[in-house]
Formats: C-alpha cells, sequence, structure tokens
C-alpha cells in the first residue's frame, strides 16, 4: 500500500529553528517539538501565472534597469533548474526574487542603511520555470550590508528566492549567495544549516558559459523543492 | 536522490512582494460564503511580530480563475494580519498556514480550524495544545492568534 509523501529531509539538511548566533531566532524560535501530521491539504498548492499580479510591482525578468535608466552595478545573468528530489523538473515553478542593490542598500522603508538608494533599482520580481524546470533573470550583483546581530556584522551578498512547487509542502524560501565571499565563513545565517554540503548548494557557481561576452557574468543556481514520492506507508492508520 | 534546499529567512526586507490584495482571496470575484479571518502573530515575550508573512492555502473551494485559494498578509506593526477567503469545506474546515519572519530560518507550518469534525490532528493534541489551532468566532469573522514560542506556543506541523 503506498501513497504520496514527503520524504523526510535528510539530517542537517535544513537549519534548526533556534540559531544561538542569531539573535532574532531566540524570540521567534519554537520551543516545543514539532507535531508529525499526515498531510491532506497540503499535498496540493497554488498554481500561479504571471496575469494573476498586480501592477506595481517589477514583474519583468530583467531588475537591472526600472524607471527609464540602467542600475548601477555589476549586471549578472541568473539561471538554474528547478526539481525535486528524483530530479524531476518542477514546470510553472513561481520563483519570487528581492535584493538589495549594488550598494547594499534595500528598496525598503525600514532599511536605514547608511548608503545609497539606487532611482533605477527597485530589487524584486518574479519569473516562473518552464516546463524544464528553468528560469533565468538579470539583475545587478547585491552588495554586503550591516545588520546589527553583532558587532560588526555584515551579510555576504545574497539574493532573496521565495518558491512555489507543486505542492504546499513544497514551498520554500532560500537565499542564493555568490562564490568566494568571505563573510559566508562566518555568516550566522548561511552557517545555520549545519551539513556543509547543502551550505554550500546554496552558493551559485559562476558559469562561463551562461556569461554574455561584453554584457554580464552568469551565475548558475539549481533549486530541489519537495515532491510527493510514492512510499511504502508505516503501517495501516 | 538530492537533498532539498535548505531554508533560510524571509528577513525584514521582502515586503517588496506583500502586494495587499494578496490578503482577499475573494478580490477575483469568487462567489460564495465569505469568511474573514483575523489574529496577530506574538513571540516568546507576547511582543507583536511586526515583519512577519503569513500565508494561507486552502484546497476547497477548488481553485478557478477567480479563486486561487492562496493568501498572503503582512504582519503591521501591531502583529495583526487579517484575511477574506471563502469558507472551506465542511468535510475539511481548516486552512494551512505557513509563517515567514525575520528570526524564522524556516517555515513555522501549522493550520487554523473553524470546527472539529472529529480531525485526526486536533484528536492527537492534548485539549491546551488542541485550542492553539481553533479559530473563535467574534462578530465580524474569526479571531486567531499565533504564539511562536512560550505560554500558548502554538502547534507548528513537520509535514
Amino acid at each position: 500500500m503506498t501513497e504520496p509523501a514527503y520524504l523526510p529531509f535528510p539530517p542537517g539538511s535544513q537549519p534548526p529553528y533556534a540559531v544561538p548566533s542569531y539573535g532574532s531566532t531566540a524570540r521567534r524560535a519554537p520551543h516545543q517539538p514539532l507535531v508529525a501530521v499526515v498531510p491532506t491539504i497540503e499535498c496540493s498548492g497554488p498554481v500561479f501565472s504571471p496575469a494573476q499580479f498586480p501592477a506595481g510591482i517589477d514583474a519583468g525578468l530583467d531588475l537591472s534597469r526600472d524607471a527609464g535608466g540602467e542600475a548601477l552595478g555589476e549586471r549578472i545573468i541568473v539561471a538554474g533548474r528547478v526539481t525535486d528530489e528524483a530530479d524531476r523538473p518542477v514546470a510553472n515553478a513561481m520563483i519570487e526574487l528581492w535584493q538589495a542593490n549594488a550598494a547594499g542598500r534595500y528598496h525598503h522603508d525600514r532599511d536605514t542603511h547608511d548608503a545609497p538608494l539606487d532611482p533605477h533599482f527597485h530589487g524584486a520580481g518574479r519569473v516562473f520555470t518552464g516546463d524544464d524546470g528553468r528560469y533565468r533573470f538579470v539583475s545587478i550583483k547585491p552588495g554586503a550590508y550591516p545588520w546589527r546581530n553583532h558587532a560588526n556584522a555584515w551579510r555576504p551578498n545574497h539574493i532573496h528566492f521565495s518558491l512555489f512547487g507543486a505542492s504546499w509542502g513544497a514551498r520554500l524560501v532560500t537565499q542564493m549567495y555568490f562564490p568566494g565571499d568571505p563573510l559566508l565563513a562566518i555568516d550566522p545565517i548561511y552557517q545555520a544549516v549545519p551539513d556543509p554540503a547543502a551550505r554550500a548548494r546554496l552558493v551559485a557557481a559562476f558559469d562561463l558559459e551562461l556569461t554574455r561576452p561584453e554584457w554580464a557574468l552568469g551565475y548558475r543556481f539549481d533549486i530541489v523543492l519537495r515532491g510527493l514520492h510514492a512510499t511504502p506507508l508505516e503501517g495501516a492508520r | 536522490m538530492r537533498a532539498v534546499t535548505a531554508s533560510q529567512t524571509i528577513g525584514p526586507f521582502w515586503h517588496s512582494l506583500a502586494e495587499p490584495a494578496l490578503a482577499d482571496l475573494t478580490r477575483g470575484g469568487a462567489a460564495g460564503p465569505r469568511l474573514q479571518l483575523a489574529g496577530r502573530v506574538l513571540d516568546g515575550d507576547g511582543a507583536p511580530v511586526g515583519d512577519a508573512c503569513v500565508e494561507i492555502w486552502q484546497a476547497t473551494p477548488l481553485a478557478s480563475p477567480v479563486f486561487s485559494g492562496w493568501g498572503r498578509c503582512a504582519t503591521d506593526a501591531q502583529g495583526g494580519f487579517a484575511f477574506t477567503t471563502l469558507a472551506p469545506d465542511a468535510a475539511a474546515p481548516y486552512l494551512a498556514v505557513a509563517i515567514f519572519a525575520r528570526g524564522l530560518v524556516k517555515p513555522l507550518w501549522t493550520r487554523v480550524y473553524f470546527a472539529d469534525p472529529g480531525d485526526p490532528l486536533l484528536a492527537s493534541l492534548p485539549a491546551t495544545r488542541r485550542q492553539t489551532l481553533l479559530a473563535r468566532p467574534e462578530e465580524a469573522g474569526w479571531r486567531w492568534d499565533v504564539r511562536l514560542q512560550g505560554d500558548g506556543e502554538t502547534v507548528f506541523l513537520a509535514l
């Protein structure tokens, strides 16, 4: 007897809720153990299309130009594949993106970092994967910024990714980092993932083939979402 | 098999994706009995969580071009959120909920129930914990507060 279910996460591949070096977890991480549940409505999920979203957000695939001009910074192309654990492509996955500008400042009321805003960079948008699970967008490399978690704390360069897969339980919010960033080794959020290999998969790979001559550097970032798998049930319920 | 990509926090600066319209699931003109759900997200000190992203998903009524079944609401300075949606079917009278916030390196999964038709999850919980998943009827709709930690901590789920 089998029915579709989520596979458990491999040990160390996901961060714990309580991360002592990340101060904001202290009053927000639950203390009680999670309660195991047999997913029901969680096995389905929303299906999105670009037409569903109201105007007012930069809906294009190119974040490197806005309000009639080019954003300052190092232009980048980010592309990759979204699959499940069995390497099956996730088609029509909605990916939401947001990031700081090249100076390390978000287009956000509550960002008080003393760095300039860029009138030509809003830094947020949505893209969808194709039938082969592939996505692509153009942006500029985000800057590092200070975040007051501890003395002289700086976040490494990163782009925020929010993904909707084939079911509710596939929902993922994560961050893409850049290779060679010296801040990764001392970043509590990146280091919250216990398994070094799982951490390393959050770092995009520089890709010369994706790089467009005389125009932009290419970075490849593949993402794996939870899928529903036919798994033997342990005992009848 | 490949390991699922590690989760990271949504952080405090995600609001460019928080269009207020997304909290009204009936905005496309969906017909049917309305359900109003409002509440607050509170931390371990009982302080409001003013930068959380609360998302809901419901499998019924079935999604259609005028009803996606999904909503998102950014909490306000008091930790408050509010959704307008269609009432889910009586056979499964609950919504799936995911909470993202600064200080949460991965989502908190839970459910909010509007009745208990003998649900196996509710039946598995002691009474004091069960009530953290039950919305309370009020004059203007349903009320459901989320306590991330400590006294009255909401039941969070492992999917």
